[in-house]
């Protein structure tokens, strides 16, 4: 069966120790997440966790399963039919007169933006589809990368429909 | 009226309908102590040698009667001892409550004496649990913690009170017994589609696990396989689900299951699983297993759906529901050709066992003990195992006459169950008990012979003593040319005399009329009686599907 990528939107109970139920649950059963971020939502009570994961459909299938069995878990929601995602990467690059303005053009094109400069080093801030960020990684490679990190994926399905009303 | 925490906690189990608990007391348990002293009247504690034996107690007091098993341990090693005796309820699907105490909430995080992150450490071998922060939320954390233990796919919980709680007070008014959340009723076209699969079926095998064991649908799943002319098989865990005194029941199947059932299950066009999960135990090879076989699966837990076996259709909901309505849908039906051919495995069976029988050299061999102890048990005898061959026997052997008889660590096979276990289904049912182990598993939690004498449990221990871990010499011969790496005991304990010197009784049996003798002597003993039971160490478990290998592999006799 093929790997495919998948994101899982995921409602939980906002309480202490809930981020350690749900990527335990990760551990117990050898699943591997690529990236997983958590934040809070429209209602204080439940904080939503968005995971990106790779896995065929018995993964899939698996983890939707065990992840509704967990106590603190109130939603768990395949997002698929292409969601709108996004990513936020910081990335610092060495400064140097030689790549300055290739590096400027990069952040032109990406229409990302230069947050912090000195004599040595830029910071840039990026926004976009994983696949963007990507590529903007890719293009600062041969200009030294000091430093990067990524946010880890967030998404949202199209339309009105909302998880909790799905 | 205003309580301190450890009266909520006391009355609130009161409250929920416990009426025993298992435990050890200790430095952050000892305002709990203090309470149960106080409402020594209305609960009953037995203290245990160890926390593992109060754990092991609380479980064994639910198998047998299916209640929430309750048990007590102080901070940091009292927590840690209960967590195999937790996890043997968890991969067994067992309720219980276990408490443990904690350091107050200021010393929490700072490596105070005798602390553990208790819910750490049990969170993937527990349902849920919970550390209550503060008194307003120990009594409601606590009536949630029975809710979840008993509903749906029942398991342990563990709630962690820290030593401020217990210490703090609130106003308390006691509520009522917290009910079981019903299971979804399974959609009508599934059970339609479940009928129509059934009518189509011309070998139906139905196959009942543990999550069948407490429902009391054993005589209806009797009429059933004679309406739709299928047989019946069980897992492990499945075992005193079914009336045993009626010929389409085949046993248990699996890696030391009976032939007739295993072949018959993996030949079958049609599995009507309920309660199951087909563990590796159960299947083998799950690429080789059951190949030209759909099976429809009913669970109450939807991520067993598929998770070891593609299923052909699964029915997640109320699983005594689901098989009662599919029962009445489906009509009656003849598969004379399928019969014969479990006719044909069955005297095959007889056959292996005849030509084991007649192969046995020994003075006293396993199948010579069960036939004692069927012959000579009470009615309703709680049968209870530790975990090895003795274990399989019990399962191949025994014939058990009613539901939740039988008490054994399936999913996690822990040596050292059955004691603990024993004294649990003693204090619950007070009908007859029997241990049956090894001198391996008992050797590991003997020490609650000191409970059981303390507490007057009359359980009769069958210790079948081959002098080296059986199971394990057993791989080693089949698969390891014989090198038996730590498996020969030769240990010099006598076990009479370390059974009178904890104040119990026992005797050595060597031959099946001793062997008899000793057993009535021990029914009637009225107090913990040991038969040192001697069998040769080289008896083997059979048949046995290899791991790994399916029903082709199955050795069914020693070269």
């Amino acid at each position: 069966m093929e790997n495919k990528k998948f994101i899982l939107a995921v409602y939980v109970e906002n309480k202490a120790g809930v981020l350690t139920r749900v990527t335990a649950m990760f551990t117990r059963r050898g699943f591997n997440i690529d990236t997983i971020t958590a934040g809070e939502t429209e209602d204080k009570g439940y904080t939503r966790i968005t995971l990106c994961l790779r896995g065929d459909e018995y993964v899939r299938e698996q983890v939707i399963s065990q992840l509704k069995k967990l106590y603190v878990v109130k939603k768990v929601e395949l997002i698929e039919d292409d969601p709108i995602q996004r990513e936020l990467m910081l990335i610092k690059v060495r400064n140097s007169s030689e790549h300055r303005n290739d590096i400027m053009a990069a952040v032109d094109v990406f229409r990302a933006s230069v947050i912090d400069y000195s004599a040595e080093g830029m910071c840039i801030e990026v926004t976009g589809n994983p696949s963007k960020i990507d590529a903007f990684v890719k293009l600062m490679k041969p200009f030294d990368i000091l430093e990067m990190c990524r946010t880890g994926i967030v998404a949202l399905d199209r339309g009105e429909t909302t998880l909790l009303s799905k | 009226m205003k309580l301190t925490g450890a009266q909520i906690l006391i009355q609130t189990l009161i409250e929920q309908g416990v009426t025993d608990v298992f435990g050890y007391p200790g430095g952050q348990v000892i305002n709990i102590y203090d309470a149960l002293y106080e409402y020594k009247d209305q609960i009953n504690h037995v203290l245990t040698a160890h926390e593992q034996g109060a754990a092991h107690a609380a479980d064994g007091y639910s198998r047998a009667t299916g209640k929430v098993g309750v048990c007590i341990a102080t901070s940091g090693p009292g927590a840690t001892n209960l967590v195999t005796g937790i996890a043997t309820a968890m991969l067994d699907s067992i309720p219980m409550v276990a408490i443990t105490g904690n350091v107050p909430n200021s010393l929490i995080g700072k490596d105070s004496f005798q602390e553990i992150d208790i819910t750490g450490v049990t969170m993937p071998i527990t349902k849920h649990n919970y550390f209550v922060k503060t008194i307003d939320e120990l009594a409601d954390t606590l009536r949630q913690a029975f809710s979840i233990a008993k509903s749906g796919r029942p398991g342990p919980v563990l709630v962690d009170i820290p030593k401020d709680v217990q210490l703090a007070s609130i106003e308390f008014t006691p509520q009522g017994v917290v009910e079981k959340i019903p299971l979804p009723k399974v959609d009508e076209s599934l059970i339609e589609q479940a009928a129509a699969l059934i009518a189509q079926a011309e070998r139906p095998y139905i196959y009942v696990g543990g999550g069948a064991a407490g429902l009391g649908l054993g005589q209806e799943v009797v009429a059933f396989a004679e309406k739709i002319d299928a047989v019946i098989g069980c897992s492990f865990m499945g075992l005193s689900a079914i009336p045993q005194n009626n010929d389409r029941f085949l046993g248990m199947q699996g890696m030391h299951g009976h032939y007739a059932s295993s072949v018959s299950q993996n030949e079958a066009d049609l599995i009507l699983g309920i309660g199951v999960r087909f563990s590796d135990r159960a299947t083998g090879n799950v690429a080789k297993f059951a190949k030209k076989t759909k099976i429809i699966q009913l669970d109450p837990d939807c991520a067993e759906i598929n998770k070891n076996v593609r299923v052909e259709l699964g029915l997640v909901g109320d699983v005594e529901d689901s098989f009662r309505r599919i029962a009445k849908k489906c009509g009656a039906k003849s598969n004379p050709q399928w019969l014969d051919r479990v006719r044909e495995l069955k005297q095959e069976e007889e056959r292996f066992e005849e030509d084991l029988a007649l192969a046995a050299k020994a003075a006293l061999t396993p199948k010579q003990v069960f036939d004692v102890i069927n012959a000579e048990k009470l009615p309703a005898t709680v049968i209870v195992t530790d975990v090895g061959q003795h274990q399989m026997w019990t399962a191949q052997y025994v014939e058990f006459d009613r539901p939740r008889r039988f008490v054994s660590s399936g999913g996690l096979g822990t040596m050292g169950f059955g004691l603990g276990a024993a004294i649990g289904s003693y204090t619950a049912t007070k009908d007859p008990t029997v241990l049956i182990t090894g001198d391996g598993s008992f050797g590991m939690n003997l020490n609650e012979l000191a409970t059981a004498v303390t507490y007057n449990i009359p359980v009769v221990i069958v210790l079948m003593n081959n002098g080296v871990l059986g199971m394990v010499r057993q791989w080693q011969t089949l698969f390891f040319g014989k090198r038996y790496s730590n498996t020969v005991l030769e240990r010099k304990t006598d076990f009479v005399a370390l059974a009178k010197a904890f104040g119990a009784d026992g005797c050595v049996a060597e031959t099946p009329v001793e062997f008899r003798k000793a057993f009535k002597e021990a029914i009637k003993a009225g107090k913990p009686y040991v038969i040192d039971t001697r069998i040769d160490k080289d008896e083997f478990v059979l048949p046995m599907l290899p791991p790994g290998g399916s029903v082709d592999d199955i050795i069914t006799r020693v070269k």
